[in-house]
């Protein structure tokens, strides 16, 4: 179990200091894939950073299993390091090893014999699946199997957690699908934790049980994912959730109407088709200003942001028709404007 | 007629002849010898000195006193500011010391040694600080030790650039060693002053000239071929 109590990292810049985090408090147990998401610059890297003291905290705590990390020594940190390991967007393996060498490298680090060190660098290549690279040199990989290697000596030295920063960000939505699978697996299998810092929400979504949203080097919102998508609280969290409800409000801006915003917490997905049932039903034809909408397991999350015509009478209708509809919060906007009353 | 015309003379260039074919085979070794043993030596001061410029730098791996980085740094702009004919000259009682003369090749390894050895200092200091500073961090991520970090980490990774920048310190010695032909060191250099500059025997003096031109190319071409073969990154 990882706790995160009270921590705060400030870096002293030529303008002045910057708080990259402001007292973050949290706790990611033991077989957890937990997603940190924000926007660039929300502190995501300092913070995952922290959990392994790459950066040491300004203030605060990083407890691993009850232990203080910020207590120990530098040998005993590197111990911590062998059983909290790291994957980075970049790869980052040696350009001049061969893929056996730069599995081995930990091991060897840790001292372990170089017989033993090569059969359990093979272990790692079958695991991700890359057996025959053994010899292969990284420029001579696509990216995509660069992170396998990566993954593979991040597992060598047998950790607990994974920490993964920006691990699928330089690879194309395919290769990031195949990547997240594989690290599903290895916390199914293998039972690490995983630690996925993100900017991608269908990230968290794909392989994430919690999430905690960043902004600005705190934590605005935490929870569970399903629990997160179904009802984001925080604006940052909207603003990632429904990237695009802010552009519908900003691109229709300057046209005046009556708005309903439906969103879907959970319902089950595509059972009726909810507009055109209202246009039959209540007699209301709504047009669709935006929507965007996601099944998470076999439930939808999202928004549909309709214009509704005519006059209060027919909103309030509306309203009620769509309230009727389980799992589905209604908004109505009275103005173009942000300023939201929940009907 | 002028010395100049006079030393293409067929008389001259027999002379010359006979000083090529006795002289220049030893002169060429002498050379050579001196080149090697000096870049030998002043790799292996230079290259832990460059190790130690960037370990020990504030941002580095390991950071030492900031007044001590302070002292290595000046010292060694101090010595790379002294034109070498000059440290030769300053350095005689030193080689008088070390190896009991001041004349001849094994005499001139010693200021070769004293000028190269911040050169290379420098040059290690700049590949080391080309390796990408992500994988230096992944490296301390992974639990390594600081001079883990540079032994298994930094180096290996800086090999394509440190044998290209060994080459350029061996072909740059070599320009050292003809200039201490000058102050009693031996090789191609003494043979193109002594009967080039002090005799006019100009065609003695370019035969020398081109024999050490032949050997920058063929030290220069071996080590970017050497480079290049030894870089992984380059897909084959």
């Amino acid at each position: 179990m990882i706790e995160l109590r009270n921590l705060s990292k400030s870096f002293v810049t030529a303008d002045g200091p910057v708080d990259a985090l402001r007292h973050v408090n949290l706790t990611i147990n033991n077989g957890d894939i937990y997603g940190i998401i924000g926007m660039s610059g929300a502190g995501k890297s300092t913070l995952v950073r922290c959990i392994n003291m790459l950066e040491r905290p300004t203030e605060g705590s990083v407890l691993l299993d009850g232990r203080d990390l910020g207590t120990l020594s530098t040998a005993e940190l590197r111990d911590v390091r062998r059983r909290v390991t790291m994957i980075f967007q970049g790869f980052n393996l040696l350009m001049q090893r061969t893929c056996l060498q730069n599995i081995m490298l930990p091991l060897k680090l840790a001292g372990v014999k170089k017989e033993q060190a090569v059969a359990r660098a093979r272990e790692m290549l079958e695991i991700v699946g890359l057996p025959d690279k053994e010899n292969a040199y990284p420029a001579q990989l696509s990216g995509g199997q660069q992170q396998r290697i990566a993954i593979a000596r991040a597992l060598a030295t047998n950790p607990d957690v994974l920490l993964c920063d920006e691990a699928t960000s330089a690879l194309d939505p395919k290769t990031t699908h195949a990547i997240l699978g594989l690290i599903r697996e290895i916390n199914q299998k293998l039972g690490i934790t995983v630690i996925v810092i993100t900017h991608q929400m269908s990230v968290v979504q794909e392989i994430c049980n919690r999430v905690a949203i960043l902004e600005n080097g705190a934590v605005v919102e935490e929870g569970e994912v399903a629990e997160v998508f179904a009802n984001p609280k925080a604006e940052a969290t909207k603003n990632l959730v429904y990237p695009e409800m802010a552009d519908a409000n900003v691109a229709l801006g300057d046209k005046h109407g009556q708005r309903v915003r439906i969103i879907f917490n959970g319902a089950i997905a595509a059972n009726e088709p909810l507009i055109a049932k209202m246009a039959m039903e209540a007699g209301i034809a709504a047009s669709i200003l935006g929507a965007s909408t996601r099944a998470v397991g076999d439930r939808a999350y999202g928004y549909i942001l309709l214009e509704i015509p005519g006059g209060p009478d027919e909103l309030a209708k509306a309203v009620n028709f769509l309230r009727q509809t389980p799992d589905v919060t209604v908004q109505v906007q009275v103005d173009y404007a942000r300023k939201e009353v929940e009907a | 007629m002028n010395q100049f015309a006079r030393a293409f003379q067929p008389e001259s260039l027999l002379e010359a002849w006979n000083v090529i074919r006795e002289d220049f085979a030893f002169a060429t070794w002498e050379t050579l010898y001196a080149t090697l043993l000096a870049t030998f030596c002043a790799i292996l001061i230079g290259l832990p000195l460059g190790m130690l410029l960037v370990a020990g730098d504030e941002k580095g791996i390991c950071p030492m006193p900031r007044l001590l980085m302070k002292v290595l740094n000046v010292v060694i702009n101090l010595l790379r500011s002294v034109p070498f004919i000059i440290l030769m000259v300053m350095v005689i009682p030193l080689t008088r010391v070390i190896v009991g003369t001041s004349v001849g090749t094994l005499a001139s390894v010693v200021p070769l040694v004293i000028a190269a050895f911040p050169f290379i200092a420098r040059l290690v200091e700049g590949s080391l600080r080309e390796v990408n500073p992500n994988i230096i961090e992944t490296a301390q991520a992974m639990g390594a030790t600081p001079m883990q970090i540079l032994l298994r980490v930094m180096l290996p990774e800086a090999v394509p650039s440190l044998i290209t920048n060994f080459t350029l310190a061996i072909t740059t010695i070599m320009g050292y060693t003809a200039m201490s032909g000058a102050v009693g060191g031996g090789g191609l250099g003494m043979i193109a002053i002594t009967y080039g500059y002090n005799r006019y025997r100009y065609a003695v003096l370019y035969a020398s000239v081109i024999v050490l031109v032949i050997l920058v190319q063929v030290i220069q071409s071996f080590g970017t071929w050497l480079a290049t073969k030894s870089d992984k990154r380059l897909k084959k």
